[in-house]
């Protein structure tokens, strides 16, 4: 991608894996031990790791354990999502395993701020809308989900749903400015004109 | 507030009048001369100023940063990223590299015993050469904690902006500059562009009047500031430090001071410069030479607050009643003077009491009760708070002579191979290993545990790092308490918290 070229998000559809609970905190997300990396490539993997695996590596019971979720992108969630830390690692671990939206009760402020960052996409819907959406997905696994920023709306089977964004968020995504680094190099005479006018950056030439 | 009161010419009255706009109101000002009237500006001010790009659309401003500094911990994924969206790193000569948190103190060869400390030094070694980044690697003899040797090879100066990947990056502010950490994905932005977006902060100016007591040092002061603002206080503030206390300080003093800033909430933290800076830059490996240094001099004098500047908030501190200080719970605001007994929880404010009752079940104490006495099993001197060569003539003027105490394991750690360097052409390391104190090299060691350095189990650290959370130092039930270096030297040696002032 090239950060001058603006990335519009207004429409993603995909397959959906419900993640059922409240409060799953960013440790959860990614443990802790993780973090000593180089990379956020990894972090997929890592994703849910201590709740996924146990600790001889074997498989617990968990919906990103089954079969029948794999290859999914869309992850529906309950209320509070996210909530703990401030590490980015928490969205990378969702980025890079493959997560392109999640739709969910409710989110963490932090997270929902650093999914924006990310240009993940965050959409909140009712209790009894996520609760319906879940089993429809548990029973029809391989349903497309639609997602319409546009019209906040989420179509699944012969089913819509209103969803909700925060405005920062949605302007972002929907004008491409979610990524702030093309949005300062936008900028890029006025550094140069800043950086020459600085004196300890001219020998003091002032 | 600045910006509510805007003073501007009219054109039609531009020789006689000025007027004075306030919210809505017009008042008319006769007579008044552009001098007298031109709003006072603080250091804040006036580096935020040069250093503004424009205003975003979502308000914030975009500001250049003179300085970035890197370390091995968070700038991989950022190059990362760097390269997923064919970004360039714009200006590599305005960043300079380090390696610091996970690198071992005991033996440095390489590779690293551990893999993954040696993955994240090589991933800094090959970033640093692609990009054409300077990187201060252990070869250079250069190599320390971040906020170590910036300010001793002179890249750190008056009137910058400095940001880097780690929070005690306010260390820097002790020149007069604006230094503040930031996250991964800032990084990025600082690599790609050399700006970031920021808000301006509000201005306090916190000013320590008279002496400090004999005993009493920097680290003590900036403990009672913690204490007295609490962890929380300097959220949304940049500190201004002043007052006679702090004018006295020599630089390392008043890195000691700023370091610890953002334990009080405030992203960042200065003091205005004065001689005393110039002359710890002066001939230094990166600071200005002959006439660039005397041009230097005086802009970093123009940039210093005016005296009649205007602060959102002014807090004062009496620094001659300031006594040796001990944290004794699990954030730095938790401190006592060394003479007192612990507070009562219910004497204390109810938004503390939780956190206080946490604080005495993890350390094992009970109010009422004086923590001198109580047995340390390590004392660790080291980190970007108190590293410096003046800190280790300080702890070493205590160990000289003397012997840590049986069971007592002690370690000096420099703050970086120059430190180590000076120190060792002092002397300093023999007296401490004759005392019986392990003599490391350089790094962040036990101040966060990323390295081998590490608390076992419910051990208690006499330590002069700057964070006393849980599990920071390697070991969830292990107890941190936070002192002057001089103070742990002395609970080294008494095998117990004890008060330096009965050592000198």
């Amino acid at each position: 991608m090239n950060p001058t070229e603006i990335k519009k998000i207004s429409f993603l559809s995909g397959r959906g894996i419900p993640l059922k609970g409240n409060d799953l905190d960013t440790d959860r997300i990614i443990p802790a031990r993780y973090l000593k990396c180089v990379t956020f490539d990894k972090l997929g993997e890592y994703l849910f790791y201590d709740v996924r695996f146990n600790e001889n590596g074997s498989k617990k019971e968990h919906a990103l354990n089954e079969k029948k979720y794999e290859g999914a992108t869309i992850m529906i969630v309950n209320r509070n999502f996210g909530c703990g830390s401030s590490r980015e690692h928490a969205p990378q671990s969702l980025l890079r395993y493959g997560i392109k939206a999640l739709i969910g009760e409710s989110f963490a402020e932090i997270f929902s701020d650093n999914c924006t960052a990310l240009g993940l996409p965050l959409v909140t819907a009712k209790k009894e809308d996520i609760e319906n959406l879940m089993n429809f997905v548990e029973d029809d696994p391989v349903c497309e989900i639609k997602i319409d920023l546009e019209k906040l709306e989420v179509t699944y089977g012969d089913f819509s749903i209103l969803v909700q964004q925060p405005a920062q968020m949605r302007k972002a995504l929907l004008e491409g400015s979610w990524n702030s680094t093309g949005e300062l190099l936008s900028s890029l005479k006025e550094i140069h004109l800043v950086k020459s006018k600085l004196p300890y950056l001219n020998k003091f030439n002032f | 507030m600045a910006k509510s009161k805007e003073i501007f010419y009219s054109k039609k009255f531009k020789e006689n009048y000025l007027y004075l706009k306030k919210s809505k109101n017009f008042i008319l000002v006769k007579n008044l001369k552009l001098k007298k009237i031109k709003m006072k500006r603080t250091l804040l001010d006036k580096i935020w100023d040069i250093h503004r790009v424009r205003t975003l659309p979502n308000g914030k401003d975009q500001i250049f940063i003179g300085l970035h500094l890197i370390h091995e911990v968070t700038s991989p994924q950022a190059f990362q990223m760097i390269r997923e969206e064919k970004l360039k790193v714009l200006f590599p000569q305005n960043t300079f590299a380090t390696v610091d948190h996970i690198v071992p103190t005991d033996d440095q060869s390489r590779p690293l015993k551990d893999p993954l400390a040696e993955e994240m030094l090589t991933a800094l070694e090959n970033n640093t050469k692609e990009t054409g980044i300077k990187f201060f690697d252990f070869k250079s003899v250069k190599q320390g904690i971040v906020h170590v040797i910036g300010p001793e090879l002179g890249i750190t100066q008056p009137g910058m902006t400095i940001a880097c990947g780690d929070s005690h990056t306010s260390t820097h502010g002790a020149f007069g500059s604006l230094a503040f950490g930031i996250g991964t994905t800032q990084i990025k932005d600082l690599l790609a562009t050399q700006t970031l977006a920021l808000s301006k902060p509000k201005i306090r100016k916190i000013s320590v009047k008279g002496k400090l007591g004999i005993g009493v040092y920097a680290k003590d002061v900036i403990l009672a500031i913690i204490q007295k603002l609490g962890v929380n206080g300097g959220i949304g503030f940049c500190y201004e430090y002043g007052g006679e206390a702090i004018k006295n300080f020599n630089m390392e003093e008043r890195m000691t001071i700023c370091n610890m800033t953002i334990e009080g909430g405030a992203r960042m933290g200065y003091i205005n410069p004065d001689d005393t800076t110039f002359n710890y830059i002066k001939e230094r490996e990166f600071a200005p030479k002959g006439e660039e240094f005397k041009r230097a001099v005086s802009w970093w004098k123009a940039i210093a607050s005016e005296p009649k500047a205007k602060y959102d908030d002014t807090v004062e501190l009496d620094g001659s009643k300031i006594e040796p200080m001990v944290t004794w719970g699990i954030n730095p605001g938790q401190t006592i003077g060394i003479s007192k007994t612990l507070p009562d929880i219910k004497s204390l404010n109810s938004n503390e009491r939780e956190t206080a009752k946490e604080a005495y079940e993890h350390m094992g104490l009970e109010s009422g009760k004086p923590l001198k006495g109580i047995p340390i099993h390590v004392a660790f001197i080291g980190s970007c708070t108190n590293s410096r060569i003046s800190d280790l003539r300080e702890a070493a003027k205590i160990a000289k002579g003397r012997k840590v105490a049986l069971g007592v394991k002690a370690l000096v750690v420099p703050g970086s191979q120059q430190v180590q360097k000076a120190a060792e052409n002092e002397g300093l390391d023999k007296i401490f290993k004759e005392a019986g104190f392990e003599w490391r090299e350089a790094g962040c060691s036990m101040c966060l545990a990323m390295n081998p350095d590490k608390l076992k189990g419910r051990e208690l650290c006499a330590s002069s790092s700057n964070r006393n959370f849980k599990g920071r130092q390697g070991s969830a039930t292990g107890r941190t308490i936070l002192m002057s270096p001089a103070m742990v030297a002395a609970a080294a040696i008494q095998g117990s918290l004890t008060d330096v002032r009965e050592f000198l």
